[in-house]
């Protein structure tokens, strides 16, 4: 009689090994696993095999059908690539990668500040280097993305201002008021949004004065806003919200923070924005993290959600230890009656973020900053000599993204991006539908890896376009 | 049991500095790409391309090391942590912490993932919405949902969701006004407490009967015209599996609720039990705990979370679709909630999940079940065998499915030693140490550990063994188990109320240099 064929061992499960498997069973004294699932209620059970793909066992296999997939994509070092919008191609250093990649910090997770010391104070580094940029003594360990870590702006300036009404600046990224119309609602069901100016694209200090009132708890903008322009009223801004007793709160792209002047020293309560640029790969967007910074006073520490890693000593003399600051806040600790809640968010990438800032330096920072306010200007100047196009749209300046009107060109942005294609170029982000009012404009993003000649090739490759 | 020889282990211990102390002026790590002479004079000075009121005067006040320090800073630091896959990592009961292929990393390297930008042309990233489209099919397959959402990054974020699409389903009905109260089980994960809170409504947390889960004569008490719905997880972190699940949700869905499965534990339920069949409207997958992606000190994870068709219409913007021929996204949802998260989620974490079920596959996701059992019921009775002073309170007799919270109250009146001792001695092992149990303690001095499918025998013999050893230090020299971490990267803290004290807590440097009053 043939023998039974004997099922392989899996690699990733070692006592998937027939012998140790009945070996266990004897052990526990029982005959199979039905004896611990039949405690299931049987027409709870599923009694048939799942209908999912069958095992590809070999890594080399598994290898090349995954690769096959990803390579039906067109990525960004074979396209040259205009979007940005939030997630931005900036060049990711090798360091980076090499600490992303490290067993050590990427298979860890909860443990305590003894036996995860490192991952502690690499955290502790990130946020003391976020802390620089910005200006603020207080920062969190990351959110998500940019978009919660504003919309958790909104909701600890209503806690700490008994206030239900949220002002949010109609220049911010679209995808980011969705995200604070829904996580915020509970806490300011009332969100009106303040105009931008339609020549400058500068916050409209006339809607902000009629709009603001003693029921607004907070303003949330961003500088640079979406369309890339620098805002310039900060301070007045900051001064006309305190003035009514609420809160700024102010979204940055940090990699601005070489050249431009961090929202703490114009009034901003609030600093907050989104870790990816900052060494972290692009990933389809999924390479986010939000931060938040604010003073470190107990009013603004107390309604943080997020795990906070405080430094401190241990019973070892001179010895740095870590730990979490009023985790009673948390809710880990207080459940229901916590601020908000907390989960896995995206620690890893503030890690990263803070080996990017430890390798650029104060010089890396200001050298990048200047290169991209030059590169756009460049930009600007090449795109708007071709006829039909306006660039940029506002009458501004403009930090690495800036708007590109084609009314005059008779096509639409979609048209013209899919024709980009063939000349292997992502285009700008459409706004057309977000942004009527602005026509058939799109956002584009130039970074440090735009060179002349590819900021040169995207103004030929739109003339040809554009058949001018 | 095997023999088993205690590790003489020593983490590593490089005393390193904080990265601002090794900061000498002038160094740099790393120089960007400047932009040509021609961009530099048709821009002309830097300092007149921004407004004069938003000039920073000076740079960040950031550490300058050369590149080398840099590097060999942070591998220090990640010497200094103890990651799953380097260590017997059974600890974290309730996490799930499985091997992490390194595969999937190289995959996730891939300029095909790595280099995409999420607002590329569909047609150039049809590669990654086939990704997207089938490994939703798989989640639909194994829990019964009707549709998947891959925008949360972690669970809780999906709980969120799933408490967002709650209001909006409510307010659909004109209901919400009334609709406030959300039942939940002691046992459940907090952020199913904490994220309905968020999202406006009020709890309302059953305790557990003698069984370990609330009784349906209490949920029934609990119901009324005012209750939105149940949030609730099964097996709860006890592993004891609820039998009367489905007759919960019965009970909420006849009050008017809706119902949402937590599956943070589902790792021992795969192709055994779904959340269809218990009746359930949505539910998640801790992907990062389940499906084999890295747990990356805490995020970046995915929440994938699945609804039965009358939920479908609110999922987060954009879902991904197929017409036949071609992937596309589904902005055109109105009555979605829109978005949580930007973009279309985590979606580095996405291709290493793809890669994980694709190599499990049909065969061996029922076996990961399995073995999760199997391993946690040896575990089990080694641990009762060897370590009589360990308790497993609620539902005697009973089998736990992959997991159990156990309870050290009979050595600390013994000995005075505590779980927070045992748990802080067990790092000297070189494992991480234990999990204890969210609060709060219902289960008093708790330890809940998970042996998934990622161990093997040895490693459930040695946890054993390491417990054994540390329980017999109780007895004869307790000061060393009060005292420990002896062996690890750093020790215990001298005072943790510093940490809850605005005079010296710190989480910058900035802000430590000033309370401390040096440089």
């Amino acid at each position: 009689m043939e023998e039974k064929e004997k099922r392989v061992a899996h690699p990733y499960i070692p006592n998937s090994v027939p012998e140790i498997k009945e070996e266990l069973l004897k052990e526990i004294g029982i005959e199979s696993t039905e004896d611990i699932f039949g405690q299931i209620p049987e027409h709870l059970r599923l009694r048939r095999p799942l209908n999912i793909p069958k095992a590809i066992l070999s890594e080399y296999e598994l290898k090349k059908h995954v690769t096959e997939l990803l390579s039906k994509n067109k990525n960004c070092e074979e396209y040259k690539n205009y979007l940005g919008g939030g997630c931005w191609q900036h060049y990711v250093p090798a360091v980076c990668k090499t600490i992303m990649e490290r067993d050590e910090f990427l298979s860890a997770y909860v443990g305590e500040a003894f036996a995860d010391h490192g991952k502690f104070q690499a955290q502790f580094e990130y946020a003391s280097c976020i802390g620089e940029l910005v200006d603020m003594d207080m920062v969190n360990t990351p959110t998500y993305d940019w978009a919660m870590a504003c919309a958790t702006t909104v909701r600890m300036a209503s806690r700490m201002t008994g206030r239900s009404k949220a002002l949010v600046a109609k220049s911010i990224s679209p995808e980011r008021l969705s995200c604070i119309k829904d996580y915020a609602c509970s806490a300011t069901p009332d969100i009106e949004l303040v105009n931008y100016d339609p020549k400058s694209g500068l916050l409209d200090l006339n809607d902000l004065k009629d709009k603001l009132s003693e029921d607004v708890c907070v303003l949330y903008m961003e500088n640079p806003n979406f369309f890339g322009v620098i805002e310039k009223d900060g301070q007045e801004i900051a001064d006309l919200l305190h003035s009514k007793g609420a809160l700024l709160s102010v979204g940055v792209d940090p990699i601005s923070l070489g050249v431009l002047k961090p929202p703490a020293r114009y009034g901003a309560d609030f600093a907050c924005g989104d870790v990816q640029p900052l060494g972290i790969p692009m990933s389809y967007g999924g390479g986010l993290g939000g931060f938040i910074a604010t003073p470190d006073e107990p009013k603004f520490v107390a309604e943080y959600p997020s795990l906070l890693f405080g430094i401190t000593e241990t019973i070892e003399e001179g010895e740095y230890g870590f730990g979490e600051v009023l985790y009673e806040r948390t809710s880990y600790a207080s459940r229901d009656k916590a601020k908000d809640f907390l989960g896995t968010m995206a620690q890893l990438h503030g890690i990263v973020a803070g080996v990017y800032m430890a390798l650029m330096g104060p010089q890396g920072m200001k050298e990048l900053g200047e290169g991209l306010l030059q590169r756009a200007v460049y930009a600007v100047r090449k795109l708007s000599s071709v006829k039909g196009i306006k660039a940029p749209y506002f009458n501004s300046y403009h930090f690495k993204e800036f708007t590109v009107n084609f009314d005059d060109t008779g096509k639409t942005v979609a048209d013209i991006n899919k024709a980009l294609l063939d000349h292997k170029i992502f285009g700008g982000k459409d706004l057309s539908k977000d942004f009527p009012e602005l026509g058939q404009s799109a956002l584009f993003c130039i970074t440090e890896v735009h060179s002349k000649k590819d900021i040169d090739e995207l103004t030929e490759a739109l003339a040809s376009v554009l058949g001018k | 049991m095997t023999n088993v020889r205690l590790r003489k282990f020593h983490q590593a211990h490089w005393d390193e500095p904080i990265i601002f102390e090794l900061s000498v002026p002038g160094r740099r790590g790393l120089i960007p790409p400047a932009p040509e002479e021609e961009i530099k004079e048709a821009a002309g000075d830097p300092k007149g391309l921004v407004p004069e009121e938003m000039l920073r005067k000076e740079p960040p006040a950031l550490p300058e090391l050369d590149q080398k320090r840099v590097l060999a800073h942070y591998i220090h630091l990640a010497q200094e942590t103890l990651g799953g896959n380097l260590c017997n990592d059974i600890s974290q009961g309730t996490c799930t912490m499985k091997y992490n292929p390194r595969i999937n990393e190289e995959l996730a390297a891939h300029p095909g993932i790595a280099s995409l930008h999420p607002w590329q042309d569909v047609d150039t990233a049809q590669g990654i919405l086939e990704i997207y489209y089938k490994f939703e099919e798989i989640l639909k397959e194994i829990s019964g949902m009707d549709k998947f959402s891959l925008h949360p990054q972690g669970g809780a974020h999906a709980v969120y969701t799933a408490a967002s699409i709650m209001r909006a389903y409510h307010r659909d009905r004109g209901e919400l006004d009334k609709r406030r109260e959300i039942i939940s089980s002691a046992f459940t994960h907090p952020c199913d407490h904490a994220a309905p809170a968020t999202a406006g409504f009020r709890l309302i947390i059953l305790p557990p009967s003698e069984n370990g889960y609330p009784s349906v004569e209490a949920v029934k008490a609990a119901v009324s015209e005012n209750t939105a719905g149940m949030f609730i997880t099964n097996p709860e972190d006890t592993g004891i599996y609820n039998t009367e699940i489905d007759q919960f949700v019965k009970i909420v869905h006849d009050a008017g609720g809706l119902c949402f499965y937590d599956q943070a534990n589902a790792n021992v339920l795969l192709g055994i039990a779904r959340a269809r069949e218990a009746g359930f409207d949505m539910c998640h997958f801790n992907i990062h705990k389940t499906f084999g992606t890295p747990h990356g000190c805490s995020g970046p994870g995915l929440g994938a979370l699945g609804v039965r068709d009358h939920l479908a219409k609110y999922l987060p913007i954009p879902t991904v679709e197929y017409d036949g021929t071609k992937y596309y996204l589904d902005f055109d949802r109105p009555h979605s909630v829109g978005k949580v998260r930007q973009f279309q989620g985590p979606a580095g974490v996405l291709v290493r999940t793809y890669a994980w079920v694709m190599t499990i596959g049909q065969e061996y996701l029922k076996e990961v079940s399995e073995i999760s059992t199997i391993n946690h019921n040896y575990l089990q009775k080694k641990l009762q065998e060897q370590i009589p002073e360990i308790e497993v309170p609620y539902a005697p007799g009973r089998r736990r499915l992959e997991e159990a919270r156990y309870c050290w109250q009979k050595l600390l009146e013994a000995t005075g030693v505590s779980t927070t001792d045992i748990l802080r001695r067990v790092g000297d092992f070189g494992l991480q140490h234990y999990w204890t149990s969210h609060h709060p303690w219902v289960v008093p001095e708790p330890m809940t550990l998970e042996p998934c499918e990622s161990y093997g025998k040895e490693d459930l013999d040695e946890y054993v063994a390491v417990l054994k050893h540390i329980r017999d230090e109780a007895y004869s020299d307790p000061e060393i188990v009060k005292n420990a971490p002896h062996k690890c990267a750093s020790h215990k803290l001298a005072d943790e109320t510093a940490l809850d004290d605005p005079k010296r807590w710190a989480t910058t440097w900035r802000a430590y240099v000033k309370k401390k009053g040096r440089a």
